[in-house]
């Protein structure tokens, strides 16, 4: 498959071992929004472009313009930008995926984030906050879903920092309540992605240690409706 | 939503679904299938699909235009000076497209555009090579899809916005986009792909409160005419007048079912 990437500048750009932060167009548009802020906030330089036909096209001026001079870049649909200093490689998507390119467009991202060795990823969504089960009523509506491999490393980072892992819910709910799965409704991509990740991440005996390609973990934010886009943290 | 008067409308919000089910793939894996682009060349009657790239022609400006108004104003203002010939057209269909009538080629239908290339100095379009190339794409839409902090009644429409490549260097002949705005579409399918290949070229999109073919609107590319590589062939528009005219004309008697 021919990489997406494209880099902004004539030179290569080297991304392995950064943290990869990339949102999945999803309701209310919080993970872009947050992204938006990081880059803002960092005043991260764009290094390349995503350019995929599973994008649809957008063009517009700088939208983290801070002179006159950097307001007339243009930015397209979905860039790259990243720190050397912290390792962090962030990615933004600006627009909705073609209907009916959802499979090919996670490939595309697989196999770019793959080619890039990247240490982590962090994916950004949202998830309606109408269809919460029970337990996520109350309290923070931040959840996490890490891959097991990430796991592994983060040990009990996450239970540290208070965070909450997605609850499983019923398949079947009112027929079966024991089969349970992940659900993320208006989450767009999150939860294919998710999937893709977990059964292909391999592992690697080499010299006897294992060696693991790729660590994934999820941040996934209910969408409050009445919540005010400027209440986004970024941790 | 239901609307005082009681009728119900569409509601857009920034929700999102999750991916379609399998059984529908498989139907829409055929129609993708049958989507195709076709590039015919007149010289020679030489088809060829998007995939067979075996042509390569050097061209130094490469015009697009999408959309009624941007065409008229190149076939008044642009095409009025100096010589054009056809040289070929490209095609497509998907299903969007009304009919499948491939052989009757009558031109232009909403799903074609013609290439076309100035006698007098053959760079050829289309297929074209990257080096020493410059890309103006004209496009408009209406003025309810812009915003701006300011009212809209401050300023005259229809108005020119522009926006150009890393790689321009020409100062384009109006004001740039200002943000949040943004171009979708075939013209930012165009620019993205400038951007990306590090070509220079500049969007010039209209506002107007018109959406059909409008003289007014066509008249608005003017600045336009000032451009460096527009400036070496557009020598005479003195027929743009009369040309704009028949435009609107013919435009004016298919529309009108009373007349």
């Amino acid at each position: 498959m021919e990489t997406i990437f494209i880099p902004s500048g004539n030179c290569c750009v080297n991304l392995k071992g950064y943290t990869l932060i990339m949102p999945v167009v999803s309701v209310g548009n919080v993970g872009q929004l947050t992204v938006d802020l990081i880059i803002s906030t960092l005043t991260l330089p764009r290094v390349g472009y995503i350019h995929s036909d599973c994008l649809l096209p957008v063009v517009g001026n700088n939208p983290y313009a801070t002179t006159s001079e950097n307001s007339a870049e243009i930015c397209i649909c979905s860039e790259v930008y990243a720190s050397t200093d912290r390792k962090l490689a962030v990615l933004q998507i600006r627009s909705p995926i073609i209907q009916g390119k959802h499979r090919l467009f996670r490939q595309q991202l697989l196999s770019w984030i793959k080619e890039s060795e990247f240490s982590k990823v962090v994916t950004l969504s949202s998830s309606y906050a109408y269809q919460r089960v029970d337990q996520q009523l109350i309290g923070t509506p931040l959840r996490y879903l890490a891959t097991p491999a990430l796991q592994t490393i983060v040990g009990d980072k996450f239970h540290t920092l208070k965070w909450k892992e997605l609850e499983r819910v019923a398949a079947f709910p009112g027929i079966n309540e024991v089969e349970q799965e992940i659900s993320i409704p208006g989450g767009g991509i999150t939860k294919s992605f998710y999937s893709d990740r977990v059964i292909k991440t391999p592992w690697h005996r080499h010299n006897g240690r294992s060696r693991v390609l790729g660590d994934y973990c999820l941040a996934v934010a209910s969408h409050q409706l009445s919540s005010n886009s400027a209440d986004l943290t970024v941790r | 939503m239901a609307t005082f008067f009681g009728e119900v409308l569409p509601v857009f919000s920034r929700a999102v679904e999750e991916e379609e089910e399998d059984e529908d793939e498989e139907i829409r894996r055929e129609l993708e299938g049958r989507r195709e682009i076709t590039i015919q060349w007149c010289t020679g009657s030489r088809a060829s699909t998007e995939s067979s790239l075996d042509l390569s022609f050097t061209c130094s400006t490469f015009l697009i235009a999408v959309g009624q108004n941007a065409v008229g104003f190149l076939n008044s203002f642009v095409q009025c000076s100096g010589s054009w010939e056809i040289i070929g057209a490209v095609t497509l269909w998907n299903e969007r497209v009304k009919g499948t009538d491939t052989v009757n080629r009558q031109f232009p239908t909403d799903s074609s555009c013609l290439l076309y290339r100035l006698t007098s100095n053959p760079m050829v379009f289309g297929n074209i090579q990257k080096r020493n190339l410059e890309v103006i794409i004209l496009s408009s839409c209406s003025v309810t899809e812009y915003k701006s902090p300011s009212s809209i009644s401050n300023i005259t429409v229809p108005f020119l916005r522009a926006l150009k490549t890393s790689a321009f260097q020409e100062t384009p002949h109006c004001p740039l986009l200002e943000q949040p705005n943004v171009i979708s579409g075939l013209s930012a399918a165009v620019l993205s792909y400038c951007q990306v290949r590090q070509i220079p070229a500049v969007l010039y999109h209209c506002y107007s409160d018109v959406t059909t073919l409008d003289s007014l609107t066509i008249e608005a590319f003017r600045p336009l005419l000032a451009c460096k590589s527009l400036v070496s062939f557009v020598k005479d528009t003195s027929r743009s007048a009369e040309i704009l005219k028949q435009l609107v004309d013919m435009s004016k008697i298919q529309s009108n079912l009373y007349t």
